[in-house]
């Protein structure tokens, strides 16, 4: 005698998957863990005073002031679509041009801003003044921008690390992020 | 005409067996890429954008830090700094990256990555002030969170 199988009713079966996948659309965010990485100086009382003078061929100085106005290397700027392309060849001068510098380990970027200058200003400028450094690693490893900033998020990877050596060889991040000024608030 | 006929008597029906298993699947995809809320922000969080991003790798090790103008008006109109659950005043920052610190492993202390979310409009003034701070509580790798510029790919 054929016994009758019960049935589990499954029609509802998406309404209820629908109702745990629209819980779990509200509750959530994407995690946002990128951005611009910097390492920030040694705690001032550590750090010995800086009486070392630097040439001033080997800095390029990029400045901004509390209404967001730039100031590169002594001349006011409005445009800067050709600032990654200046820093990279001041970077890479290695003593051509007697006016800029004399060897990528002594270039140094320096960014100053004022108190009053908004962060999505500071923001911008960095990101073009790591873009021109990373370009110039990238180049040197022989991988594109991305592939290099790739590697270097995660350098446990042994052939990350080798790609990020060979990029960073004899180029120091040499950006230099001063104290504010006090003008605005 | 009967060649017509015949065509409009197949029934047309979708099959919606799988119907459940699709629902499912995008349901997982939903519960493995994303995290849980774990903090309500309490300040403008209209995050600037860049091109050059580094990303962080492991979680555990980052602390943020979220800097902007109060949402709630009652908090006042300059930008404050968000730890966790509550504001926090800068002369509180140094403790608070050693509680962050004594929540990770030994070994793993000196790896803390603090993540500046930093809103937009904020001024470098409150920001550096913030850095100050970092220093003087040694905790030196700095990540300003930013979102992907979309236009500019290279």
């Amino acid at each position: 005698m054929a016994r009758s199988t019960p049935e589990i009713p499954n029609a509802s079966m998406a309404d209820i998957a629908f109702l745990l996948l629209t819980f779990f659309l509200v509750t959530t965010t994407m995690p946002n863990n990128k951005g611009l990485s910097i390492a920030l100086p040694p705690p001032p009382e550590v750090a010995p005073p800086d009486d070392v003078k630097i040439q001033e061929r080997n800095m390029f100085k990029i400045q901004i002031n509390s209404s967001d106005a730039l100031l590169i290397e002594g001349e006011p700027r409005e445009d800067i679509s050709t600032l990654k392309e200046e820093i990279k060849a001041f970077v890479l001068n290695n003593g051509q041009n007697p006016a800029s510098s004399d060897n990528p380990e002594k270039a140094i970027v320096s960014f100053k801003t004022d108190r009053g200058t908004s962060h999505k200003r500071f923001i911008q400028l960095l990101d073009i003044i790591q873009g021109a450094y990373y370009d110039i690693y990238a180049d040197q490893a022989g991988v594109t921008n991305a592939e290099f900033r790739e590697a270097a998020s995660d350098l446990t990877v042994p052939k990350n690390k080798e790609i990020y050596e060979k990029g960073r060889a004899g180029i120091p991040l040499n950006i230099s992020i001063a104290d504010p000024t006090k003008v605005g608030n | 005409m009967s060649k017509f006929k015949k065509k409009t008597e197949v029934k047309q029906e979708i099959p919606t067996s799988s119907m459940p298993d699709v629902v499912f699947m995008l349901l997982f995809f939903f519960m493995v890429t994303t995290e849980l809320r774990e903090t309500s922000i309490e300040v403008k969080q209209q995050i600037p954008r860049a091109e050059q991003l580094r990303k962080l790798m492991r979680k555990t090790l980052v602390a943020n830090l979220y800097i902007g103008e109060p949402t709630k008006p009652q908090y006042g109109k300059e930008p404050k700094i968000q730890a966790d659950d509550t504001f926090i005043d800068t002369k509180d920052i140094v403790r608070w990256v050693n509680e962050k610190r004594n929540e990770l492993e030994e070994f793993e202390r000196d790896q803390l990555t603090v993540s500046l979310k930093v809103d937009q409009d904020a001024k470098r003034g409150i920001i550096s002030d913030v850095e100050l701070e970092l220093r003087k509580a040694n905790a030196r790798k700095l990540l300003y969170n930013t979102l992907q510029e979309e236009n500019k790919l290279d």
